[in-house]
């Protein structure tokens, strides 16, 4: 019955909302359910995904969002407009930062793919997830994973000294200082609409300096 | 989406035999695959290229540079040589959609760039030329706010969306295509039409052409050239007008020759020869640079909702002048 669900502290968010949809009336569809009649030319791709290798074969029609979320389980990483303006949906592909959304999963193989659910060393956290704890970088979390792992590649991209629309001269290279307005600008991918932006980039700005205190386990959050 | 096959090419000649008009390549997909989520765009076959060996950026002998058709916009963005050589380029491309997007978009996808006019880009819609030709245009009397002010028809009121090309024209690039019938190069003031009465055709391309490098000349302009760009918000936006200039200096500090082109005005980027010669020879000076703007914008004819981009365009042209001699 639903209301086992509201007892059970360990029930996970999407869990309680099939349930409770379910008991709505409402049915979920399989992907791809849409059409007609199901789709008969399917193509193979082999990826990792989270240091994990899956061969897949996959209606070429799946994006790489709908393959993590809808065929893999990994539902940290969010669907918010579907269309690439939002960046809910960002992961790291070879390390780059992209939209899943906008993405054939058929069109990355080969590749590796690192969703929020990776980012973690076994139970430690990375500098980043601790830091947006600390800083209180968010507020419905729905966001949250892009954001990170937006955060993540902008870390990397900013050492290795690629440039923003805000960078002062461009055709000066060198590692990029991460100035608030620097910060702002490269995150800009990445929507909140609850509107924790400030805390946000408090959370990037205390990793590029290293202020962030040493990541922590999860445990110590339980 | 609908359904479609789909098929991985390993090389130009692969990808180009492949191809028939009802298929499309796919490279980053950023625009093509959300146009195919809202039925935009129906291709039965999907070439997939991204694995085509084109991502490279190399010197060329004459001082020039070559831009892989598939080398992803924020690597050419960051690409030492751009940055050094055309930092215009860099700029141009760094302001446009957010790092995620420029991570997989291509410069050959931000050449076949689609507007982003509502009225195309939902088939809600029951009115645009450019998606289904001969319904009427949506945007004429509708919400035409980004709309042009240059170059339109009673066809077709659209703009061309990227920044990438803005630059591109500024600087004179050429395009490298390959096709059934072989290669050839495509001027950049000549890749993209003004929509007339065929607004369904953004480019010259032919449909069983693959844009395989961007080629760009040797440039005078790295010393002295800005990107302006005026939108909404302050990143990740589409231009309301955005302006490439470049200006080379000579010792005196007179002006040697000038470049301006604009973006979110066209159906194409917009360069106004007519202001740049007005400039050349002169010494910068505010007045001149308004005069510049004055004369980029002639011929304007705004619509309802965007009669205020005509007094900016000219301020645009005006300031990007002025930050572009300001840059050391």
């Amino acid at each position: 019955m639903p209301h086992d669900f509201f007892r059970n502290p360990n029930i996970t968010r999407r869990e309680c909302v099939t349930v409770l949809g379910a008991a709505a009336g409402t049915v979920a569809l399989p992907a791809g359910a849409a059409a007609a009649t199901p789709p008969k030319n399917t193509v193979s791709v082999a990826l990792r995904i989270n240091r994990q290798q899956h061969s897949l074969q996959l209606d070429p029609r799946v994006t790489l969002l709908d393959l993590l979320r809808e065929h893999l389980g990994l539902t940290g990483t969010k669907k918010g407009c579907d269309h690439g303006q939002c960046g809910a949906c960002t992961v790291l592909m070879n390390g780059r930062r992209i939209n899943s959304c906008l993405s054939l999963a058929v069109s990355h193989d080969g590749d590796e793919i690192t969703t929020v659910e990776g980012l973690a060393k076994g139970r430690t956290l990375d500098a980043i997830q601790s830091a947006f704890i600390e800083q209180d970088g968010f507020q419905c979390g729905y966001c949250t994973p892009g954001q990170i792992c937006s955060a993540v590649a902008l870390l990397e991209e900013a050492r290795r000294g690629d440039a923003s629309f805000v960078t002062a001269d461009v055709s000066r290279t060198g590692p990029a200082e991460l100035t608030e307005i620097e910060i702002r600008e490269r995150m800009s991918g990445n929507i909140c609409r609850c509107g924790a932006y400030p805390q946000i980039v408090a959370a990037v700005k205390a990793v590029s300096e290293g202020g962030a205190s040493a990541t922590r386990s999860k445990e110590d959050r339980q | 989406m609908n359904p479609f096959q789909y098929e991985r090419a390993r090389d130009v000649a692969g990808a180009v035999r492949s191809v028939s008009p009802r298929s499309k390549f796919l490279a980053g997909g950023t625009n093509l695959i959300d146009l195919m989520k809202n039925g935009v765009e129906r291709p039965e076959m999907l070439i997939d290229v991204n694995r085509v060996a084109l991502a490279t950026i190399d010197s060329l002998p004459d001082g020039g540079l070559r831009l892989g058709a598939l080398a992803r916009n924020a690597d050419t963005a960051n690409h030492p040589l751009v940055r050094q050589r055309y930092p215009l380029l860099s700029l141009a491309i760094l302001s446009g959609a957010s790092p995620q997007l420029r991570n997989l978009a291509t410069n050959g996808g931000n050449l076949l760039q689609r507007t982003r006019c509502p009225y195309f880009m939902d088939p809600v819609f029951p009115q645009c030329n450019k998606r289904a030709p001969g319904t009427g245009c949506g945007a004429l009397d509708g919400f035409n706010r980004m709309h042009a002010i240059l170059g339109a028809s009673d066809q077709c009121i659209a703009v061309h969306p990227s920044d990438m090309c803005v630059a591109l024209t500024a600087l004179e690039a050429n395009i490298r295509v390959q096709g059934k019938s072989g290669e050839r190069t495509i001027k950049m003031a000549d890749f993209h039409r003004l929509p007339g009465d065929t607004p369904e055709a953004d480019t010259n391309l032919k449909p069983d052409e693959l844009i395989v490098s961007i080629d760009l000349p040797p440039s005078p302009y790295a010393a002295h050239s800005h990107y302006l760009k005026v939108r909404d918000r302050a990143s990740y936006e589409f231009a309301l007008i955005s302006v490439a200039a470049a200006l080379e200096l000579d010792s005196g500090g007179a002006i040697r020759s000038a470049r301006i082109t604009l973006g979110g005005v066209a159906h194409k980027p917009w360069r106004p020869e007519a202001a740049e010669k007005l400039i050349a020879g002169q010494k910068p000076s505010p007045s001149l640079f308004e005069m510049a703007g004055e004369a980029a914008i002639a011929g304007a004819k705004p619509y309802r909702g965007n009669a205020f981009k005509v007094e900016m365009a000219k301020r645009a042209v005006a300031r990007a002048l002025a930050n572009a001699e300001g840059v050391a």
